[in-house]
């Protein structure tokens, strides 16, 4: 998801006759459905782990506003420009909300812009893809957005309280981008042949970068499992992955589009889609930097940063010399 | 239709235009978080305008157009935007420079239309003044922070500031256009806007420590398409690639 | 294992953090809506408004830097067992879930 590959610190999942009884207390809350705050006494593991989940999320917010923002320029009506303007400056203030909870965990944004630009920390290979034409607009809002909302509406219930808040906020915000997405990809659908055939091969290339976004299957993984149990992971990748394409193949029969999987056929026995995994390979790649974008991402990210230092920088001075004024004045 | 009603509206729409695309450039690029989202602010605001000034103007014009071919399907002689708002962003000194320059005049030229005798006009301007306003607090209290703030930060602003001078004469450039509608109570004289445009801008950059230039020389050719900058060739390939590439396509 | 964790460090060159209270338009009191960078009050407020209210979600902006604000002690052992208690008055949940969300 937007917060892929989370490794856990635990090793294996402690009963609750195993732990102290502060650790005790701090499970059973969670178990209770209640809410850790900044301030609650937590596990080590706990804290680190959500720093990482949060921060990569708060990281492919703001890096993902970038493969959107690459058509802000060359929308077609003022309107869809500025639909789409609204919706990558949404991504900055999810970015911004995730960023102020992970803080509360004992980190600053400025540190975790360090680690983001020295490779410490990630975000998801999502955004490490091309936009080419402006079907991709559609198609982003459609299955990148759609995939994000699939795991973002149950982290609303996640048990860390301001991460939870976030979420709900987010949530809140973000139930008109995948609406957006699918309303260029119809447009574009019911237009002309250049326009469906932009639509097709915005499917072609996102339909398995965006099952990626849900991570490898995490059937035996011990990480998730504590995730789960600390409950900042609320479902398998699996489960999220098998009900986003069940959400999505009619959506596409719909839009009369062709979703780029032979295998791709109905279970009956099981009352979902049968279809091919991703290539892996690709995905261990594109983290480990090789993605069509990674570099330009990146580098776009860290030029921001380093050619806007004199200006947080002067804003600041400014504003020490106005409450050194203030007090030389009282 | 009035001729020079279009013509005014069309200087009206290409400002907003011009300057809401230069200001989206910046989307996920910003110095700082808060900044990126208050800069989409100002854009979307600058977008919302010139639907509403364009989408007029095609009215009036009564050709069937409508906003978006104004917008999409005009070429750079066709364009009535200051030479200001179509420079490039330069640093993020220089695009609030040119915020704050252009936040002056609009706030004052719109409050000025929110008057207008023309009843569409004085509605549109009097939602857009509300904008304009806070447009101008912020780049005003950000021109300030930067010219007052480091040393670094003083060299850029004052760059910024001889390096736009030479184009904020145009905002106040007057043709038979203006007067015309002068006359009519339409639209103010843009001349008259100056004394007070003068006030606020020269208080501010004096509390951003800034020094105004001596020379009034002003580049024209925007308002009256006579001879835009090579920059707004450029700007229009993106803004209007879509459609020009597919002219039948809808979207 | 912490009970408090670190205090963000206060580097060179930061912005401090604020924290948003928002008045809504039905003449309630101010609300926790979330936190931001500025590099002073002035501007925390200017950017509260951009930031947190681009759907007109409010009609009053407070702002107060994160680090004035002084809360009570996290709950001891008895108030760890009894969850739902401290959570309401400190960190009440602010904004509904619109239906849309849930099947989109």
């Amino acid at each position: 998801m937007y917060a892929q590959m989370i490794q856990s610190t635990g090793k294996g999942v402690k009963t609750l006759d195993e732990m102290e009884p502060e650790e005790r207390a701090f499970q059973e809350r969670i178990n209770a459905g209640g809410k850790i705050e900044p301030k609650d006494w937590m596990p080590d593991g706990y804290r680190k782990n959500l720093i990482r989940q949060i921060g990569q999320h708060a990281h492919s917010e703001i890096v993902g506003q970038l493969p959107e923002g690459n058509w802000i320029t060359r929308a077609p009506t003022l309107e869809r420009k500025a639909i789409l303007l609204a919706k990558v400056q949404d991504e900055a203030g999810h970015g911004l909300y995730l960023y102020c909870a992970a803080e509360t965990l004992g980190i600053t944004r400025d540190e975790m812009f360090e680690a983001l630009h020295e490779g410490r920390m990630k975000y998801s290979s999502i955004f490490n893809y091309p936009t080419l034409t402006w079907a991709d607009m559609g198609a982003v809002g459609w299955l990148v957005d759609g995939a994000a909302i699939m795991n973002q509406v149950p982290l609303q219930r996640t048990s860390y309280g301001p991460y939870a808040r976030a979420m709900v906020r987010i949530c809140k915000e973000e139930s008109f981008h995948q609406r957006q997405g699918f309303d260029i990809m119809m447009k574009m659908c019911n237009g002309t042949d250049a326009q469906k055939k932009m639509a097709q091969d915005a499917l072609n290339r996102m339909w398995f970068p965006s099952l990626m976004m849900f991570g490898p299957s995490d059937k035996e993984s011990v990480h998730s499992e504590q995730s789960m149990a600390w409950k900042i992971k609320m479902n398998t990748n699996d489960e999220l992955r098998q009900k986003f394409v069940d959400q999505t193949v009619p959506q596409a029969q719909y839009l009369g589009l062709t979703i780029p999987d032979e295998t791709l056929a109905w279970n009956e026995e099981k009352g979902g889609y049968d279809f091919a995994e991703p290539d892996w390979n690709e995905f261990f790649d594109v983290l480990k930097g090789n993605g069509p974008c990674n570099q330009e991402r990146l580098q776009t990210r860290k030029d921001a940063w380093e050619e806007g230092a004199w200006v947080r920088e002067g804003m600041l001075a400014h504003a020490a010399k106005k409450r050194s004024m203030k007090v030389a004045a009282e | 239709m009035s001729a020079a009603l279009f013509e005014m509206l069309l200087r009206l729409g290409d400002n907003t235009l011009v300057l809401g695309h230069r200001v989206s450039e910046w989307c996920g690029k910003a110095p700082v978080l808060e900044e990126d989202i208050a800069l989409a602010n100002t854009a979307l605001d600058l977008i919302g305008q010139t639907q509403m000034w364009l989408g007029y103007a095609a009215e009036v014009e009564g050709k069937g157009r409508s906003a978006d071919d104004l917008a999409m399907r005009r070429d750079v002689w066709d364009f009535r935007n200051i030479l200001m708002l179509e420079r490039p962003n330069l640093d993020f000194g220089h695009t609030m420079m040119r915020q704050f320059l252009f936040d002056a005049f609009h706030r004052a030229q719109l409050a000025a239309l929110a008057q207008s005798s023309n009843p569409r006009v004085a509605e549109i301007a009097a939602k857009a003044v509300k904008e304009a306003t806070y447009h101008l607090d912020r780049s005003a209290e950000t021109v300030v922070a930067l010219g007052d703030g480091t040393e670094v930060s003083h060299a850029k602003m004052q760059t910024a500031l001889d390096l736009l001078w030479p184009y904020v004469g145009e905002m106040f450039e007057s043709d038979d256009v203006d007067a015309q509608m002068a006359a009519e109570g339409i639209a103010p004289d843009p001349d008259g806007l100056r004394a007070a445009w003068e006030a606020t801008v020269r208080d501010t950059l004096s509390e951003a420590t800034l020094t105004v230039p001596q020379d009034n020389f002003a580049h024209k050719g925007g308002r009256t398409g006579a001879r835009h900058t090579e920059h707004l060739g450029h700007m229009l390939t993106q803004m209007q690639w879509l459609q020009r590439a597919y002219p039948d396509a809808t979207w | 294992m912490n009970t408090t964790g670190p205090t963000p460090s206060k580097r060179t060159g930061e912005w401090p953090l604020f924290e948003v209270f928002i008045r809504g338009q039905h003449g309630l009191s101010h609300r926790h809506v979330g936190s931001l960078h500025a590099p002073d009050a002035e501007m925390a407020v200017k950017n509260a408004r951009d930031v947190y209210t681009r759907r007109n979600e409010g009609v009053s902006i407070w702002v107060v830097e994160a680090e004035a604000i002084h809360a009570s002690a996290p709950g001891d052992k008895e108030a760890l067992y009894d969850p739902s208690n401290d959570k309401v008055y400190r960190h009440p949940t602010f904004f509904d879930v619109p239906e849309e969300v849930g099947h989109m």
